[in-house]
């Protein structure tokens, strides 16, 4: 299994990420070399064993359904590149 | 002799009986960090102003001294700090103003001790050397032309300088313990889930891990003690009972069993590291605990798993830095799209795009069974290893890093020998365990940092292994001339 630049790009469209060519080229030379890398894993035979998606014993955690104050409004605005009436502006979804 | 040289509660002894004052330790801290941060530039931001404003407060204050009181203390770049800029050192947050503390900033505040400002990091903590910052690299205070470390390298310079009495720092690869080695001082990663981390900008949300940085063990365990706790707003949190750390340090190791896993000290390991390991073997022979070689048979895939993994949970972490709520926004976006894209390529660097690129190749539908989820088995098995371990043993012994401190720029442009630095420390993080680095002495005139790893929670026999090891050697005093 080998990624192209093609990948790369289709990667990168997903991750939202705009690349430049030499980048793309760079990134397929580079994540070809680390999975190559991480195929070392399939010399083990993990069939049957479970994965671990978290050390602790802990699944949903719970809380009671309460109202609980809110961070203030004009503070989290504070931090908004654009925003107008207490909304935080962006240009058109669609063009 | 630096004030920061002194025992803590001997500063708190002095303290109390009006020889010194909590501005006299700030203004130590201010001038410490006047003389020394044009060199190694372990600060992205020094609140001289907070500082002194704190001191003024807590000198005037009749009320019960905290557990902490009046000490100056670096906080990691990724920690998030009310009204302090927080930057994870990344041009993406350059103008970024927390607008609440993370939980262990409200800890520290309750221990009462004073946060003099922010320090330098790999960008999102992605890195073992602090090159990934993107406003400059932290330099080590043993030699000038060597990293500190990483990715909390300005957590570990700044301590190693006497510019703070502590730091903290956070752990997912070894980010903690890493640096500490490379710097010559102490370096605690607890177990997942002892330390809150809300507040803490996610890299990796199942290995991250907030811990102390300091000059000796003692403080390392006070300062656990004022940060660990079980955190309603940390879904992760581990509800346990937290002990006392620093009654643990009685200095007896008589009968401690400790095993050292061949496959950290074989390949790859410099023979001088390995010498000094051997050498702090032979301290804790002498004190009455007993050593054999072990094996964790599954290390040499730790790596791996972890580049995987990490990788992947920081595509979806980060996700949420698009450019719209807070952050530097691409400038005239044509559309919406444009601008998440834009955003996210202009404000992330070279590392945190190529691992965001990994994971979410990983994670992408046709290689999520073939790399995420093959990794999560993997870890796994690793993790077997550990429990098995411990059933025999108490502790786990190895070096901290293969190596001592690398030169800046030697190894920046290949990321596989950066990740395999890694190596002793990256297991710990996928097994969840507590872990501990020490200064064990010093190889061609620069620190080598010996890994004392525990059993889940139980903090107090690695700390207790570690101090003891320190009351016999001399190694945790050496100091930089800088």
């Amino acid at each position: 299994m080998s990624i192209t630049v093609k990948d790369v790009e289709h990667v990168a469209n997903l991750a939202r990420l705009e690349l430049a060519e030499a980048e793309k080229e760079r990134l397929a030379v580079e994540l070809n070399a680390i999975l190559k890398y991480a195929e070392k894993l399939n010399e083990l035979d993990t069939e049957g064993v479970e994965p671990t998606s978290h050390v602790l014993p802990l699944y949903n955690v719970m809380r009671e359904d309460e109202v609980r104050e809110s961070l203030p409004l004009d503070k989290v605005m504070a931090n908004a590149p654009e925003e107008e009436d207490g909304h935080i502006k962006v240009p058109a979804v669609l063009d | 002799m630096s004030l920061f040289d002194l025992r803590l509660s001997d500063v708190h002894n002095r303290l109390h009986h009006k020889e010194i004052s909590v501005a006299d330790l700030v203004e130590e801290s201010l001038k410490r960090i006047g003389e020394t941060d044009g060199k190694i530039e372990a600060f992205l931001a020094v609140d001289e102003e907070g500082a002194r404003k704190q001191a003024a407060k807590l000198d005037s204050s009749g009320e019960e001294r905290g557990l902490l009181f009046g000490l100056p203390a670096g906080i990691k770049d990724n920690i998030v700090t009310e009204g302090l800029r927080t930057t994870c050192a990344s041009r993406f947050l350059a103008n970024y103003d927390p607008i609440y503390d993370a939980t262990v900033i409200q800890k520290l505040r309750q221990a009462q001790s004073v946060t003099m400002g922010k320090l330098n990091m790999d960008e999102f903590a992605m890195g073992g050397s602090n090159e990934n910052s993107a406003f400059h690299p932290t330099r080590n205070p043993w030699d000038l032309e060597r990293v500190p470390g990483g990715s909390s390298g300005g957590s570990a310079a700044s301590v190693a300088a006497g510019q703070v009495y502590f730091s903290l720092g956070s752990d997912t690869g070894g980010s903690i313990r890493q640096p500490a080695a490379y710097c010559g001082i102490v370096g605690l990663k607890p177990t997942y889930g002892l330390v809150s981390r809300y507040g803490l900008v996610a890299f990796a949300s199942s290995l991250d891990q907030i811990g102390p940085l300091t000059k000796n063990v003692e403080d390392a365990a006070y300062v656990l003690q004022a940060i660990a706790g079980h955190d309603s707003r940390d879904s992760t949190s581990a509800n346990v009972d937290i002990p006392d750390y620093v009654s643990a340090l009685t200095g007896d190791v008589k009968g401690l069993r400790i095993g050292v896993p061949k496959e950290y000290m074989g390949q790859g390991i410099d023979p001088q590291v390995k010498e000094r390991v051997l050498e702090a073997l032979r301290t804790f022979e002498a004190m009455g605990a007993v050593w054999e070689e072990i094996s964790l048979p599954h290390s040499e895939y730790a790596v791996a798993s972890y580049y995987l993994l990490a990788s992947s949970e920081a595509s979806s972490n980060l996700a949420r830095f698009d450019g719209v709520r807070y952050g530097v926004r691409a400038e005239d976006p044509a559309n919406l799209l444009d601008l998440y894209r834009r955003s996210r390529s202009e404000g992330f660097g070279t590392e945190v795009k190529r691992r965001i690129m990994l994971g979410t190749y990983a994670l992408s539908s046709g290689y999520y069974d073939a790399y995420y989820k093959k990794a999560q088995q993997v870890r796994t098995l690793i993790k077997r290893d550990f429990d098995q371990a411990f059933e025999k043993y108490d502790l786990i012994v190895s070096p901290t890093v293969p190596t001592t401190a690398f030169k800046i720029g030697e190894q920046v442009n290949d990321p596989l020998t950066m990740y395999l630095n890694d190596i002793c420390t990256i297991p710990v993080n996928l097994a969840g365990v507590p872990a501990i680095s020490v200064p064990c002495g010093l190889a061609d005139g620069l620190p080598v940092g010996l890994q004392l790893i525990g059993k889940p929670f139980d903090e107090r026999t690695v700390l207790r292994a570690a101090h003891a090891f320190e009351g016999q050697t001399e190694h945790h005093k050496l100091r930089p001339a800088l």
